[in-house]
């Protein structure tokens, strides 16, 4: 059978040197009781038949659609040598990196990811990373009311909905208070935040670019925030942190991001890459693994997990989390991608993205009944007004082959007019035209 | 060897895409841009493939050495698998489009491996239902764990704690304290849980239990099925973390033994990649009644053959990845289900436990093995004889390193002494297992006559023994500090 080497010579070999008659021997500590009832599955399929079948799928997806979707999730150009390296066996067949001196490819590169990410940040710390932009944030969250030792968190609705869901799932069965701060016209009401604070506020939680695609800026809140004792958390947009003031120009202590931007294939939702970065005094709150940088008995650097003492497989129930893996080729992929990229290549990639954005918003509102949802700054993507429905506007246009948003009334009362409208560089001009042209038959 | 930051040089050109046409002001006002450069490297893209090249070389993976790592399962992974994993028709499937008009349409491929999977994965572990969103082993433990409290609140069962036993993976614990749960340790008897000491701390306000079989000693739990009805009588529910499932495919459905909730680990046993520490795919089954308190969304197969996703499960715990888990994780595990089907699945645990007993009864002699007995996909031999002339778990896993041999897992579980986890898996050779065994009887009789280069190991690998203390006060943590 595929993968098992065993020729049945070996096979007698190896029973003969356990004592056992038969493989089946080996099984016998499971009574008949305890034996499968069933155990129907298809019989195995040669690796040339497995491949077309999965190939016939993969063409049972929609492909080659123009897509202006973003909403958190975005399809930037990767660079081919990011896979070609991606591919190498020694890394995405290794094990986490618990034997050091075997492992010091790794090692060294989340080291490299951690300086990346903070770097992007402006922030002193990184961790490892964990599974997703939403786990980050409500383990930063989760950060904030172990360090206050306080139980209410402050959420601006403008933070994406899809990572709200999961903190209620998440915080459902502690004794903690999300307060969730309506959104004004797509913008980030911080005044209303401002005002919920109170002494018992752990943290208030912010995005920007907000789901909306506004750049803003809440330092004000921020600094109300840190009068009231309570912690500052961002979740950002990492290929426009390069050209957008980083949280902790904004006085945030706390930095997560969704890093599937760097590098990662869109892949229907994961892996992705939950990117974590904090100031240095909550270093000791963060969660998963963290590489630091030390040296052998002979005086060479090297590379190692360290402050385990925070990690489950050492204080088990008592941990900083239950979080026991990182996404560590994730992580490697976004290094490499953003090691090709470079400063300038990084930038240019947002600078790009934004003008494109602003190409389709001229040409978008110039609709008749068309309106940008409010005239705040925005990055690369942004919030439009139709004169009906965006759902049905949505539809018309995928069947000319185009996804021309995201319609905001899935998760936003009132909003049911309203489409979220993403560009990337690899959005042409030509394209957006054609978006254009077909939206306006569309309305 | 340099760090990336190290090797930057400003003005040097990597991949950049097409120069932007307008100034950064005229795109936001100035107050919103960043004030300094990030300073993220600036390399040539042979800068980048070399670094990363001699890097990769700095590391042991399954590709190019044996890795009986216990617990782990680093069996071999296929290549075919990452190939699919990279499809454009899946790699490029951009995750809210399900969520747009009739978005489920456009993804019907994807829609049908979510499905397909879970079938299979229902018929393995003889579970009623799966969700595939956990997106990783201990992901999967808390999903579970919010499903065991969403089903006892819906009873109105006053439940507060959650028994592990001493041997259990240090996330279960964690997970059930997570989830709000006070956690209850017991101390296993024999290498197997003590059903006396389940008795001692069992009331009604236990919600539930966490246990692996074969256990992380890779013994088989003989008194599962007095668990169950220990467990039941409190109305209890059993949780199966499935780290263990290489062991017992086709030979014992944890479902059919009367576990209700089933997490597995598709990057063990269903050998998708560990990446170097992730991304892994931790995908939860349950029993007819815990199916109302699966995440959302479910897929579901209408009676036209159409794949939809659905959310409306009033009981449901709700969300607990942003969509439907690490769908390219799942893809690769999908196609190995269907290339190995139903007879490799099973010879996947027969050779996986034939592999163990096989290197347990060739070592056995040399290192002292404390459950002698025959053990299912994994063993625990211990250091405690080797200790007491110095040469400790650690260094003889070091020693093995010198060798080309990943070291197997030290130190776990917590209740043996000096202990090695052995896990070979069903893709190793006997050749490959014959000259470990070799060259750890090499070792051990060095550890006899001269310990103090056992202790020195290892000196072959790019750095030696590292300086954990330092690197823990120190807390350099980035490139800057």
């Amino acid at each position: 059978m595929p993968y098992v080497p065993h020729t049945p010579e070996d096979t007698r070999a190896m029973l003969g040197a356990i004592g056992a008659g038969s493989v089946e021997e080996l099984f016998a500590e499971i009574p008949l009781a305890l034996r499968p009832k069933s155990f129907d599955l298809p019989e195995g399929l040669s690796e040339m038949a497995t491949r077309q079948r999965i190939e016939d799928l993969a063409a049972r997806n929609s492909n080659g659609m123009v897509s202006f979707l973003g909403a958190g999730f975005y399809d930037h150009y990767v660079p081919s040598a990011v896979d070609a390296l991606i591919s190498r066996g020694e890394f995405y067949t290794a094990y986490t990196p618990y034997q050091p001196e075997a492992s010091q490819g790794t090692l060294q590169a989340i080291f490299e990811y951690q300086t990346a990410v903070a770097r992007l940040m402006g922030m002193e710390c990184a961790n490892a990373s964990v599974y997703d932009g939403g786990t980050a944030l409500y383990e930063a969250m989760m950060m904030a009311v172990r360090q206050t030792k306080r139980v209410k968190v402050i959420v601006s609705e403008t933070v994406s909905p899809i990572y709200r869901i999961l903190l209620d799932t998440y915080t459902r069965n502690l004794k903690l208070t999300l307060v969730t701060v309506p959104q004004a016209k797509g913008a980030t009401d911080f005044a209303a935040m401002q005002a919920a604070l109170d002494d018992a506020t752990a943290c208030v939680v912010v995005q920007n670019p907000n789901f909306f695609g506004c750049v803003e800026d809440a330092s004000a809140l921020f600094a109300a925030a840190k009068a009231k004792g309570a912690l500052a958390i961002v979740s950002a947009y990492p290929v426009l942190q390069s050209v957008l003031k980083t949280p902790s120009a904004m006085g945030a202590d706390i930095a997560v991001a969704e890093g599937q931007s760097l590098g990662l294939p869109l892949s229907f939702g994961g892996p992705y890459l939950g990117i974590m970065t904090s100031t240095k005094p909550l270093v000791r709150q963060m969660p998963g693994r963290i590489v630091g940088r030390t040296q052998d008995g002979q005086g060479r650097t090297g590379y190692v997990l360290t402050l385990q003492a925070r990690e489950q497989h050492i204080r088990r129930q008592k941990a900083t989390s239950n979080i026991c893996s990182n996404q560590a080729l994730c992580a490697l992929r976004s290094l490499i991608h953003l090691s090709l990229l470079g400063e300038e290549g990084l930038a240019r990639t947002a600078r790009v993205s934004m003008e494109n954005a602003r190409y389709a918003a001229k040409k978008l509102t110039a609709i008749k009944g068309v309106e940008l949802l409010n005239g705040a700054p925005f990055g690369n993507e942004f919030a439009i007004t139709l004169p009906r429905s965006a759902q049905d506007v949505c539809l018309t246009l995928i069947e000319k082959g185009f996804v021309p948003g995201f319609p905001l009334g899935r998760y936003y009362q009132g909003m049911d007019n309203a489409l979220l409208v993403c560009c990337t560089e690899k959005n042409s001009r030509r394209d957006i035209d054609i978006l254009a042209a077909w939206m306006e038959d569309a309305i | 060897m340099s760090t990336l930051f190290k090797k930057s040089s400003p003005g040097r050109e990597g991949v950049w895409p097409q120069a932007p046409s307008q100034d950064l002001g005229e795109l936001l006002p100035e107050g919103l841009l960043r004030g300094a450069p990030a300073g993220m490297p600036s390399l040539s893209e042979l800068d980048v493939v070399r670094h990363f090249s001699l890097l990769s070389r700095k590391n042991f993976g399954v590709d190019s050495n044996f890795y009986p790592l216990g617990s782990c399962t680093m069996k071999y992974n296929p290549k075919f698998c990452e190939d699919i994993a990279g499809l454009p028709g899946f790699a490029r499937l951009h995750p809210l489009l399900p969520q747009l008009p009739r978005g489920d349409e456009l993804t019907q491929g994807a829609l049908e491996v979510m499905y397909e999977t879970e079938r299979w994965l229902c018929e393995i572990l003889g579970m009623s239902e799966f969700t595939l969103h956990p997106m990783a082993g201990a992901h999967g433990e808390l999903t579970g764990v919010l499903t065991i409290a969403a089903y006892h609140a819906d009873k109105g069962n006053k439940k507060t704690k959650i028994i592990c036993p001493d041997s259990a993976h240090g996330t279960n614990p964690a997970s059930a304290a997570i989830a709000g749960y006070e956690v209850v340790s017991i101390a296993s008897k024999d290498g197997i849980v003590d059903p006396d000491a389940l008795a001692e701390v069992l009331d009604d306000e236990v919600a539930a239990m966490m246990m692996t079989c074969p256990n992380t000693l890779g013994l088989f739990e003989k008194n599962l099925p007095k668990i169950v009805e220990m467990l039941r009588s409190v109305d209890a529910l059993l949780y199966y973390d499935g780290a263990n499932l290489n062991a017992i495919m086709g030979k014992m459905r944890v479902g059919d033994a009367g576990f209700d909730v089933v997490h597995v680990n598709l990057h063990k046993t269903f050998g998708t990649p560990h990446g170097g520490g992730g991304p892994g795919s931790g995908p939860v089954g349950v029993c007819e009644k815990l199916v109302p308190y699966l995440p959302v969304s479910r897929v579901v197969k209408d009676p036209s053959g159409r794949f939809h996703l659905r959310y409306d499960y009033p009981k449901s715990i709700g969300y607990v990845a942003p969509f439907y888990g690490n769908f390219g994780v799942v893809l690769k595990a999908y196609a190995y289900m269907l290339r190995l089907g139903r007879e490799g699945l099973i010879k996947v645990s027969e050779n996986a436990v034939l592999a163990a007993n096989y290197l347990r009864k060739t070592l056995d002699d040399v290192l002292e093995v404390p459950y002698d007995r025959v053990c299912m996909h994994e063993f625990v031999a211990s250091a405690d004889k080797q200790s007491q002339k110095g040469v400790r778990a650690l260094d003889i896993a070091k020693a093995l390193l010198d060798k080309g041999y990943h070291a197997p897992t030290i130190y776990f579980p917590l209740i043996v002494k000096e202990c090695l986890m052995f896990e070979p898996t069903e893709t190793e050779s006997k050749e490959t297992m014959d000259q470990f065994v070799a060259d750890l009887r090499d070792i051990l009789a060095l550890a006899e006559s001269d310990p103090a280069a056992v202790q020195a190991a290892p000196v072959t690998t790019p750095v030696g023994r590292l300086d954990e203390t330092r690197a823990a006060r120190n807390m350099e943590i980035t490139d800057d500090m």
